[in-house]
Parts: C-alpha cells; sequence; structure tokens
C-alpha cells in the first residue's frame, strides 16, 4: 500500500501531530484516574488501556466523524474519545449515573452513541465483529460513498469462532470494514502462544483473500497510515483489510485482576521501556514541534480538566430504580399480553 | 395459490410465507433476506424460490454456511436501519447463533437503552413428524422464551402466518418467528388478500366450548382440533385455543375460558419439562386457582433429547389424535 503511505505523510501537519499526543495523554490520564476512582471506592471497577494509547489515536485519526461507524471493543476508552465520545460521558459511564448514555445499565467502557456512529456493545468477545460486517452491508448495499466501519477487537478475539465467521463473511462480499486487531499479547492471564501459534495475527487475512498488515502499535503514526490506507481500501470497493497493531498491556485486565499471578514484572518493564506516550512526545520534542514545557502544559490541562471532570459526575445522581423496566421492548414490558377485554 | 371466495386466496403455509415475504420484499427496499441456500436454490422448502432473480443478490443473500454470522450480520444490519429477514434453515441448527439471538438481538435496545434498536425477524422451520430424526425435527421455543427482549411467534395456519409474519416484519423488536415444517404443505387455508398484520400476542380461540380448554399451538393445534371435533360428536364442547404467539403470551384469552371451562389441558410438541406449558400452568394456578375443577394437565413430548430416527421412535415421540382425543374425555369426564 506504498500510495496511501506517501499521500498520509504530507497530512501529518503539526496540527495532527498534536492532536494525537494530546489524545493520547487524554488517555493515559482517564486511566489513570479510573484506577485512583476504583481503589477509593467511588467506581466498581476499572478497565485500563494503557499500552494501546498510539493504537487508538494513530486509529482515531484515521477516522472520518459524520461518515464512519466504530464497533469498538471494551478496551477502547481512548478510541472512542479521539472519535468524539464526549470526556464527560466516559466518567458517567464509569459512575454509572442517570445521564449516562446507557442510562447506567451496562458495565465501564460499554458506551453507546448513535450519534456519532458508535455503536452499543456486550463483553462477549468478538460478538461485536459480525455486527461491523452487517453495518458495512448496510453501507454498501446504500451505495453511500466515503463510509468505512471499523471493527475493533483483541488478539484473544481472533480465537472466536465469531471473529472467523464475521472477517470471512466480510472477504466474501467485499464489505469496507477495517478489522483492527489490538495484539496486547495478553487475553487476562493467557498469552497469544496458548491462543495461536502463528506470530502475527493478520498472516491469517491470506485465508480469507484479503491484506493484512503489521504495524507497530506503539507508533501512532505508523498505526494511522495503516489504518488510513485500509479505509482508503475500504472505501473503494475492495473489501476488507485486517490490520494488526502490536502493542501490549501495561496494566492487570482490570481492577479486579492481578497480573503478578501470570507474567514476569520483568516482562512488563520491559515493555514499559517502549512506553510510547513518552516516545511519542520525545519524538515531537526532538523534531521541534513541540517543547517539553508545552508537553508539560497539555499534561497539566489534560489532569485538570479529568479532575474537574470527575468532580462534576461524581455528585451527580444514580439512575432511579424504576428505570430497571424501561427499553425492554419499544412500549412496555410484558411477558404476559393483557388486552383491554380482560375481565377481572 | 387458487383464487377462491372473493378476498381471500387459499394457499398453504409454503404459500402463504411465501406470499408475505414476496408483498414486505416488494414494499420496502430495506427489507432484504439472508440465510443458507435462500438465493439460487430458493430455500430448500421453495419459499424464497424466483426472489433472487426478482430482487437480485445484494437483497436476497446466499450467505456462507454459519449460523453465528447470519443472526449476528443480520444484527448490524438492523442497528443500521435496514429490516433483514434472516433464515435458519433449520431450527435444529440456531444453536450456534444462540449467542447473538440471546446475548445481543434481545439486549440490543435495553443495553443501548433504546440507543440502538434492532428490528429483526429471524424466520425457521422446526418441529417433527417428517422423519428428520434428532437434527432436523426440534422444537427449540423453550429455549428461547425465558429471555426478555425477544418475541417469539409460532402460527400455523396460512391466514396467521401472514397475518404475524407482517406483524413480525413491522416489530421495532427482534422476533423469532418458527414454522412447523410439517404444516407446510399439509394445511391449507383461505388468506384475505392485501396487507394485514395480526397483533403479537393474541391467541386465537380456533373452537368455542365449555367443557375444558386446550391450549395448543403448532401442528399439534390441527391435531387437537381433530380430537376436539371428534369429543363435539360423543356431545363434549372442548375449546381449543392457538396460542399463535409465545413470547408476549395472551393472558387475557387463556384465563377468559379457564375461568368458564374451569379445567384446562396444554398440549405441545416440545418436551414438558420447563416447556411452554409450565408457564401457562403457573400463571394459571396463579391467577385462576379457585375457578379450577380439575388439576391442570400437559400433553408433551418425552424427556428425551429429540425424536429418533425410525418411523416407531418417531411415533412413540409425537402424540396421535386418539391420545389428545382420549386425555380431552379424561378431563371433561373428572
Amino acid at each position: 500500500m506504498p500510495k496511501a503511505t506517501a499521500s498520509v505523510q504530507t497530512l501529518l501537519d503539526n496540527e495532527r501531530l498534536l492532536t494525537l499526543l494530546r489524545n493520547m495523554l487524554v488517555q493515559r490520564a482517564v486511566d489513570t484516574r479510573g484506577f485512583q476512582l476504583n481503589r477509593q471506592g467511588k467506581i466498581a471497577i476499572a478497565m485500563g488501556s494503557e499500552g494501546h494509547e498510539a493504537v487508538q489515536a494513530g486509529t482515531g485519526l484515521a477516522f472520518q466523524r459524520g461518515k464512519d461507524l466504530l464497533y469498538p471493543y471494551y478496551r477502547n476508552t481512548g478510541l472512542i474519545l479521539a472519535c468524539g465520545f464526549p470526556l464527560a460521558d466516559v466518567f458517567r459511564s464509569q459512575f454509572a449515573r442517570a445521564t449516562d448514555r446507557t442510562g447506567g445499565r451496562n458495565i465501564i467502557n460499554h458506551i453507546t452513541a448513535r450519534d456519532l456512529g458508535i455503536a452499543s456493545l456486550s463483553s462477549i468477545i468478538a460478538s461485536q465483529c459480525t455486527h461491523a460486517v452487517g453495518a458495512a452491508y448496510a453501507v454498501k448495499l446504500r451505495k453511500e460513498p466515503d463510509r468505512a466501519v471499523f471493527c475493533q477487537f483483541g488478539d484473544g478475539a481472533t480465537s472466536e469462532g465469531e471473529w472467523h465467521e464475521a472477517v470471512n463473511f466480510a472477504a466474501v462480499a467485499r464489505l469496507p470494514v477495517i478489522f483492527l486487531c489490538e495484539n496486547n499479547r495478553w487475553a487476562i492471564s493467557t498469552p497469544q502462544a496458548k491462543q495461536m501459534v502463528v506470530e502475527d495475527v493478520a498472516s491469517r487475512a491470506h485465508g480469507y483473500g484479503i491484506p493484512g498488515t503489521v504495524v507497530d502499535g506503539f507508533d501512532p503514526v505508523a498505526v494511522y497510515e495503516a489504518v488510513a490506507a485500509a479505509r482508503e481500501r475500504a472505501v473503494s470497493g475492495d473489501g476488507p483489510t485486517i490490520v494488526e497493531a502490536k502493542c501490549y498491556r501495561f496494566l492487570s485486565h482490570t481492577t479486579d485482576d492481578d497480573d503478578r499471578t501470570y507474567r514476569s514484572r520483568e516482562e512488563v518493564e520491559r515493555q514499559r521501556e517502549l512506553d510510547p506516550v513518552p516516545r511519542f512526545a520525545r519524538k515531537l520534542i526532538d523534531a521541534e514541534t513541540i517543547d517539553e514545557a508545552g508537553v508539560e502544559q497539555m499534561r497539566r490541562e489534560i489532569a485538570t480538566l479529568v479532575n474537574a471532570t470527575t468532580d462534576e459526575i461524581e455528585t451527580e445522581p444514580g439512575p432511579s430504580a424504576d428505570t430497571l423496566y424501561g427499553n425492554v421492548y419499544a412500549g412496555s414490558h410484558e411477558p404476559w399480553c393483557v388486552w383491554e377485554t380482560e375481565a377481572l | 395459490m387458487a383464487v377462491a371466495t372473493s378476498g381471500t386466496t387459499t394457499m398453504n403455509n409454503v404459500e402463504a410465507v411465501r406470499h408475505t415475504l414476496y408483498e414486505a420484499l416488494k414494499a420496502d427496499d430495506r427489507t432484504l433476506i439472508l440465510g443458507e441456500d435462500v438465493g439460487a436454490r430458493g430455500n430448500v422448502f421453495l419459499i424464497t424460490k424466483g426472489f433472487i432473480e426478482e430482487f437480485g443478490p445484494e437483497r436476497i443473500i446466499d450467505t456462507p454456511l454459519a449460523e453465528a454470522s447470519i443472526a449476528g450480520v443480520a444484527i448490524g444490519m438492523a442497528m443500521e436501519g435496514l429490516r433483514p429477514i434472516a433464515e435458519i434453515q433449520f431450527a435444529d441448527f440456531i444453536y450456534p447463533a444462540f449467542n447473538q439471538i440471546v446475548g445481543e438481538a434481545a439486549k440490543t435496545r435495553y443495553r443501548s437503552n433504546g440507543d440502538y434498536t434492532c428490528p429483526l425477524v429471524i424466520r425457521t422451520p422446526y418441529g417433527g413428524g417428517i422423519r428428520g430424526a434428532l437434527s432436523h425435527s426440534v422444537s427449540i421455543e423453550a429455549l428461547f422464551y425465558h429471555v426478555p427482549g425477544l418475541k417469539i411467534v409460532a402460527p400455523s395456519f396460512p391466514a396467521d402466518m401472514k397475518g404475524l409474519l407482517n406483524a413480525a416484519i413491522d416489530d421495532p423488536d427482534p422476533v423469532l418467528f418458527l414454522e412447523h415444517k410439517k404444516t407446510y404443505r399439509l394445511v391449507k387455508g383461505e388468506v384475505p388478500q392485501g396487507h394485514y398484520t395480526i397483533p403479537i400476542g393474541k391467541a386465537d380461540v380456533k373452537r368455542e366450548g365449555d367443557r375444558l380448554t386446550v391450549v395448543s399451538y403448532g401442528f399439534y393445534i390441527h391435531q387437537a382440533l381433530e380430537a376436539a371435533a371428534q369429543l363435539a360428536g360423543e356431545g363434549m364442547d372442548v375449546e381449543v385455543i392457538d396460542l399463535r404467539s409465545i413470547r408476549p403470551m395472551d393472558r387475557t384469552t387463556i384465563l377468559a375460558s379457564v375461568r368458564k371451562t374451569r379445567k384446562l389441558l396444554i398440549i405441545h410438541e416440545d418436551n414438558k419439562f420447563g416447556g411452554i406449558g409450565a408457564e401457562i400452568s403457573a400463571m394459571v394456578v396463579e391467577d385462576a386457582f379457585f375457578d379450577l375443577d380439575a388439576p391442570i394437565r400437559r400433553l408433551c413430548g418425552p424427556d428425551v433429547p429429540a425424536m429418533g430416527y425410525a418411523l416407531s421412535l418417531e411415533e412413540a415421540f409425537m402424540i396421535p389424535v386418539p391420545r389428545m382425543a382420549e386425555a380431552m374425555r379424561e378431563m371433561v369426564n373428572f
């Protein structure tokens, strides 16, 4: 895909590079705050995405707001923010407030934003992949130009039969989908070697007759280029692509997990040395896109914004108990139909 | 399809489903059909024969042979504004799609608090008596009727097929549409012309009587009516209710009938334990216990995994008309 790469490089002006950096810093700050809130007993669980910042900032930059559709998975905090999801709504989800877009129903990170093209999701791994394919089918059937569907998942998801079914269906129907694997090497406690024999998830693309790309998931520009190229292919009618971004999960799976029980500190520390957030900041400083003081100011502004947001959301009320019964079906929920004629 | 009396057409159940699907595809270009062998083959029962030529392969989709993706892709289509009608070739093959139907379709509206909806119809032929053996004969309704967020209908008369299939297609929520395959060509009836719907959740009193209420659905509703006709000849008028909808279920019609006849017999092909009859009898005991003059009785499939292939094993599973008639007599005479 050299054509797309060449055009992309000219597009990455300073403004976009700083957007990437800012989104990565926001994602890190939201993760940090989430873990703090959980340790303070203010939210029931937190689910960090540290190590995924470059993947999600790069993908978010390739996502065309108002056009594209996103079928996220549960570790996509940075990506949904980069696609326009409001910061306050991330914390409304974490605090499960009445104002949460799911009304406090769905667990943290399981958001919904139809107005932004961001789909509702469950926790059932890979089950969103066929939905993304169905959405892409609708896009193609309606001949909607310049619209692609982003389907996100982790490495563990590729073990699911439904993942295979989704990719195969999209390949056969040549649908405008980008299958983006955020390969962080661990499915909770199970390492990649126990999920698959192959080194690269993307190598499976050959079996579906579609292209597969492996990209450094610690480099947001490289991710952007790969995803933008896959998007170009999708909207040109050439069908789906698997993009595999190699990253790492720095934190435990969630605040309810303890990764010390299954992986060495040395492994985590080795990966920490490659941390994409300071690395990308350093790269921009070296290129004189921003200076150290500028990065520090950006970091402080984000921290202030995040803290002010959580302080505010914390005071909002939770959903009232009677909302439990709403939106089971359109109209009222009654397993037994009671017709007006009933004589009691 | 022969035009009979004015305003109706005589059809069997295959023709009624086919006719309704055809009209839906004509009326709304958001509507499409996806499933295994629905295109060139025209579905294994020829329900969609010729559709692919008329509506094109984009709307009559021969999918890869993978049921989870048939349901999952249809859900994605529904979430993005299409009106998919998915087909699972035989109900027995629906298990790989269970996650998508129960975990996803049924919960889309709820988990997004109405932000996303899933207006989806999943049609599937079910039921036995056709030498289908373990994997072409099962009843699946009890596996799904526990699930809030789903609707389940199982009509078995051509006019009901049309009215309820139209209602299912119009419905803003996912509907599992069960077609008893033994009735496909066996059952004929008059079908009103033009577009109409029958409300999901409304049962139909197919025969009025005052000595006993029989609730059934599927192929057995036809057998139950035959048995009830025999009893009428013996001077016993039995009321026969065709449930038509399994979830939501028609509380009003069942309770009104039981309060009149004071006895209830439930007949279904699916096995008894945890079946549809268990919920009906629980509801009647909760709400009409003091109106009952006899214990409720359930006449159901035996608690074995499925009916066998050998004719003797299939016959041992199915309930013939004389057994239904005998159960009705015993109840009337209780």
